[in-house]
């Protein structure tokens, strides 16, 4: 074991852990008043389910040994994180890391690929049925996934026994193109599709976004977060990570001019949160390709994502779907463009060693990452859609149009997130009926208080 | 007795209230508004998409009055909320048929 690579993973886990705070800080922003507690309760909701089904079987289910194909692993393998814990006499290495680290570290990753989807859903599904849906997905898409992706185990005799993608085909995916934002946002548009239309959508000003410093805080966090989703993945504190944390640098910056010159051409204003969404576009595209292009192409990998999300945000209003936040326009459109640009410009001396079609590789590594970003996305999107489906014919997906028009954070989670002016009229009452607060009301509305 | 209702812009409220306050004015009801009139609505984007404001924010000043004041009043409300650009407001009178002060009962422009 090496205790500096030990280290590092334990840091990147906490800081990808933060994403998911800083990605309800991004959508909350976006989302009119009335709905900001309901859009960051999706995250924090994301954090508890996943992480609980990690420990109980996701973890065993992606990276334990393989079932079948490279499809999934044996999801009762390591039940309970059995078999993976340090007891202090033998402890499961990954490399130079305790596997424990290792468990960790993935689990952040499940849980941000999650709250990632609900972008698309904002101030309309039942947080019961998201979080029914958050289960469900997690469990025959997510864990699948990341083993298809995540998983370069090896038998004793060194044969490949991990997942189909990354392991048996050889695409390069270095912190989750495919696995997280592809799958995403491709989840997120079979939703959109489940669930419809907000009222007023393309055309109630009220649903522009409502709090601007929430979303360059939420995007500040996410980047000070994504340090260590990519350079973290390296599980080392090496030089591998030195070159995907400056990748992760690089890739960013460039995306934020590139979409602010496409709103100065199109629109005649560069906007805050056209910044902000550049940055995670870049941060997007570069997730895959951060160990396997060189800072110059990831600069370019960035404002080629920079330019092209900035114009794919708006086929929602021409195609008439309500993906509310942009996750298609931003995750799925972001993370094809990292993924397929590694067939271009992988560099054969950058740590992941794949050859791109500038670097003579041919076309073989493009064909490679086309099978892994449309796989993941036909299966993500069919499976989302039925689950989605099914949730939908059973507990309803959607919330009633008065609760809509009334707002999702009063009429679901009963809270406002904000008190501007102060309450006119009304009462109040603690529900457990607290003696002593009974004793300094006065006489007269002593009636009002349920005992 | 008459009731004048104006409608100006909100950083002029200051300046009226002064100029009022200085004629004598004792009183006046100042309320939040949103309304447009000539003036145009401003457009704002997010990614790419436009959103225009046309509700602008305003405030609202009330003054009851006798009739003799009247009008010095409406001169003294136009005069100070007057910038010279669309969106300064409104200012109206209307008849008042009977005004009582709550705490003594007393009517008329006594209650002024």
């Amino acid at each position: 074991m090496n205790t500096g690579d030990t280290a590092w993973v334990l840091v990147s886990a906490a800081l990808v852990l933060l994403m998911t705070p800083g990605l309800a800080f991004f959508y909350g922003g976006m989302t009119r008043a009335k709905g900001v507690l309901n859009m960051m309760m999706m995250s924090f909701g994301a954090i508890a389910v996943v992480g609980v089904l990690w420990v109980l079987f996701g973890y065993s289910a992606s990276f334990g040994n393989d079932v079948g194909g490279g499809l999934l692993g044996n999801p009762l393998q390591k039940l309970g994180l059995a078999g993976v814990l340090d007891t202090g006499k033998t402890m499961p290495l990954i490399g130079t890391i305790p596997e424990i680290a290792f468990v960790g570290f993935q689990a952040v990753f499940a849980i941000i690929t999650v709250a990632l989807i609900s972008g698309a859903i904002a101030d309309r599904a039942k947080f019961g049925a998201w979080m029914v849906f958050a289960a469900i997905w997690v469990s025959l898409v997510y864990f699948p996934v990341a083993h298809w992706v995540f998983d370069f185990s090896k038998d004793a005799n060194g044969r490949n026994t991990g997942g189909w993608l990354g392991q048996g085909l050889g695409v390069i995916d270095f912190a989750g193109g495919t696995a997280v934002h592809i799958n995403a946002g491709a989840a997120a548009l079979a939703l959109c599709l489940i669930l419809g239309k907000r009222k007023g959508f393309g055309k109630d000003p009220s649903h522009r976004p409502h709090n601007m410093p929430f979303v360059m805080l939420g995007a500040g966090l996410l980047w000070f977060g994504w340090f260590g989703f990519n350079a973290g993945s390296a599980l080392g504190a090496n030089g591998i990570a030195a070159f995907a944390w400056i990748n992760t640098l690089a890739a960013p910056c460039a995306a934020i001019l590139g979409w602010l010159l496409v709103e100065k051409l199109r629109d005649g204003h560069a906007t805050s949160l056209g910044a902000a969404s550049g940055a995670v576009a870049g941060l997007v595209a570069i997730t895959p390709a951060c160990s396997a292009v060189t800072p110059f192409w990831a600069m370019v990998l960035g404002l080629l994502a920079g330019v092209v999300c900035a114009m794919a945000v708006g086929l929602k209003f021409r195609l008439g779907f309500d993906d509310s936040l942009d996750v298609v326009g931003v995750h799925l459109v972001g993370g094809i463009i990292g993924t397929l640009f590694i067939g271009l410009a992988a560099d054969p001396n950058a740590p992941a060693a794949g050859q791109g079609l500038f670097y003579g590789g041919g076309l073989e590594l493009l064909g490679k990452q086309s099978i892994g970003a449309f796989s993941v996305l036909l299966y993500s999107f069919v499976l989302a859609y039925a689950i989605g489906w099914v949730i939908n014919k059973t507990m309803g997906f959607r919330i009633s149009a008065a609760h809509e028009a009334a707002g999702i954070d009063i009429s679901v989670h009963a809270e406002s997130a904000y008190d501007i002016g102060g309450r006119i009229s009304g009462s109040f009452h603690p529900l457990d009926g607290n003696p002593a607060w009974q004793h300094a009301v006065p006489a007269h509305t002593e009636s009002k208080v349920d005992a | 007795m008459k009731l004048i209702t104006a409608i100006i812009r909100p950083e002029q409220l200051d300046d009226v209230r002064g100029g009022l306050e200085s004629y004598g004015v004792q009183g006046l009801t100042v309320s939040g508004a949103h309304g447009y009139g000539r003036q145009r609505g401003h457009t704002e984007v997010y990614r790419g998409a436009e959103y225009t404001v046309d509700l602008h924010p305003k405030v609202r000043i009330e003054v009851l009055t006798s009739d003799e004041r009247a009008w010095d009043l409406v001169d003294i409300i136009v005069a100070s909320s007057n910038t010279g650009t669309a969106g300064d407001g409104k200012v109206w009178m209307v008849e008042v048929y009977e005004a009582v002060r709550v705490r003594t009962g007393e009517r008329g422009v006594a209650a002024i």
